[in-house]
C-alpha cells in the first residue's frame, strides 16, 4: 500500500502562498491570548491536583504532557504533531484486517 | 464580501439564521444530509428528510434571497446499520433530479468500522454510476487521522473517480496535506472544540495556498456558529491579505467546485455583474 508521507505539493503551489505576518506582529497581536491559554492550562492542572490527581491508568494526561512538550520544540509543524499525538494510529494494512481487499489487489490475486 | 457556505445544516437552524446570513453577505449554501441526533428507524424517515432538504429548505432560504443546495446519503453514524443503509442508497436516485441536488454526501466514516467502510464504498459506487459529485465527512478528534487515511485509501483505489469532483471535509493540520496531495478538494470546518478555528484555517491557507481549499461553518444543532465564514474573512483581513485572496477562498472556490454539478447555478451577485 502506497504511503502518502512525502510531500507532493509542487513548487508552483509554494509560489502561490500568501506572505505570513512577521513574527513580531503575531506576538504583539496574540500575546495576551496566549498568556490566557497558558493560565487556563495551569489552572486545570491545579484543579486536577486539588482533586487528588488522576490515576496513572488514564492515559489522557500522558497525551496532554506529550502535547505540551511539542510546544517547546524548535519545529514549524507543532500543530500537526500535536494532532497526531491525540490521534488513533493508522495501519495501512487495515483493508486486509477488514477482509476488504482493494480492487487492484483482488485482480492481481486472480491473475 | 459575498460568500458561499459549502457546508451548513440549515434544517437545525431557525429562520433568524437565514436572515442573519443574508445580512452578512452569504449568497447561498450547500447542505449535506447528516445525522439527526438520533438513529432514524426506516427508509421512509430518510425519504421525508430528503423531501425536507430538497423542497422545504430551498423555499425557506429563498425567502431571504439565498440559494440552498443539498446532498443526499445515509450518514456515517447510521451506516453501521447495513440493511437500512442499503435501502436508503437504493432510494436516493428518486431525488437526484431534484433541482437543488448537488451530489452524494456527506458520506464518510465515524468510528472507522468495517460496516461504515462498506457503506462508504457503496455510496461512492452510486455516485460514480449516476455521475455525481461527492462530499465527504472525516471523523472527529482522535478518529480523524486514521479515518481520513482510510477514506483516501478507498478513494484512490477507485480509478473511475474524478478527484476534482470530490470534496473531503473537516480537514485539519494533520490531514489537509494528504487530501490536497491526492488531488481532492479540502474543506476546513470552523467549529468550536472538535474542529478548527478561523485562525488555524488562515494558517492552512498560508501553508498550502488557496488552491482547492474551502472553508465552512458546518452550523448544526450543536454548539456552532453559522457566521463562522465571516469570522474567517475578518481574520484574513486582520493579517493583511488582499480581498482577491479572501474572495477566492470563500466565494470563487465553492462556485468552481459546485459548478461541476449539473443542478448548480452560480448566484447572480453584483460583483459578478460588474465583472462581466
Amino acid at each position: 500500500m502506497e504511503r502518502r508521507l512525502a510531500s507532493k505539493l509542487g513548487d508552483e503551489v509554494r509560489t502561490m502562498l500568501p506572505t505570513p505576518m512577521a513574527a513580531q506582529a503575531v506576538l504583539d497581536r496574540e500575546y495576551l491570548e496566549v498568556r490566557a491559554k497558558v493560565l487556563e492550562l495551569a489552572a486545570t492542572f491545579d484543579r486536577l491536583e486539588r482533586g487528588g490527581g488522576v490515576p496513572i491508568v488514564d492515559g489522557r494526561l500522558k497525551l496532554v504532557r506529550q502535547g505540551l512538550k511539542v510546544l517547546l520544540d524548535e519545529t514549524s509543524d507543532r500543530a500537526e504533531q500535536v494532532q497526531l499525538i491525540f490521534s488513533r494510529p493508522y495501519d495501512d494494512d487495515w483493508q486486509k484486517g477488514f477482509g476488504m481487499a482493494p480492487p487492484a489487489a483482488e485482480k492481481s490475486e486472480e491473475e | 464580501m459575498y460568500y458561499f457556505d459549502p457546508h451548513i445544516h440549515m434544517v437545525s437552524r431557525t429562520t433568524d439564521d437565514y436572515e442573519m446570513l443574508a445580512k452578512m453577505g452569504c449568497v447561498g449554501m450547500s447542505e449535506p444530509a447528516f445525522w439527526a441526533g438520533f438513529d432514524r428507524g426506516s427508509v421512509d424517515s430518510f425519504r421525508d428528510y430528503f423531501r425536507q432538504l430538497t423542497d422545504f429548505e430551498r423555499r425557506r432560504a429563498a425567502q431571504y434571497g439565498l440559494k440552498h443546495y443539498t446532498w443526499l446519503c445515509i450518514n456515517a453514524k447510521e451506516a453501521e446499520n447495513v440493511n437500512l443503509s442499503r435501502d436508503v442508497i437504493a432510494m436516493i436516485p428518486e431525488f437526484l433530479d431534484q433541482p437543488t441536488v448537488l451530489g452524494i454526501g456527506e458520506i464518510g466514516l465515524n468510528k472507522n468500522t468495517r460496516n461504515e467502510a462498506i457503506i462508504f464504498l457503496e455510496h461512492v459506487d452510486l455516485a460514480v454510476r449516476y455521475e455525481q459529485s461527492i462530499l465527504i465527512h472525516t471523523p472527529h478528534l482522535e478518529d480523524k487521522f486514521q479515518g481520513t487515511m482510510m477514506i483516501l485509501d478507498m478513494l484512490c483505489d477507485d480509478s473511475r473517480l474524478d478527484r476534482n469532483r470530490v470534496l473531503v471535509d473537516h480537514v485539519e493540520e494533520h490531514t489537509v496535506r494528504h487530501v490536497l496531495e491526492e488531488g481532492f478538494w479540502a474543506g476546513v470546518t470552523l467549529y468550536p472544540v472538535s474542529k478548527c478555528t478561523p485562525q488555524r484555517a488562515a494558517d492552512m491557507i498560508e501553508m498550502y495556498g488557496p488552491e482547492r481549499l474551502l472553508v465552512n461553518s458546518a452550523g448544526d444543532w450543536g454548539p456552532s456558529k453559522p457566521t463562522a465564514v465571516p469570522d474567517f474573512i475578518i481574520e484574513m483581513r486582520r493579517r493583511g491579505y488582499p480581498e482577491s485572496l479572501i474572495r477566492r477562498v470563500v466565494y470563487e472556490n465553492p462556485i468552481e467546485f459546485f459548478s461541476q454539478s449539473r443542478n448548480f447555478q452560480a448566484p447572480d451577485t453584483v460583483e459578478e455583474t460588474i465583472r462581466t
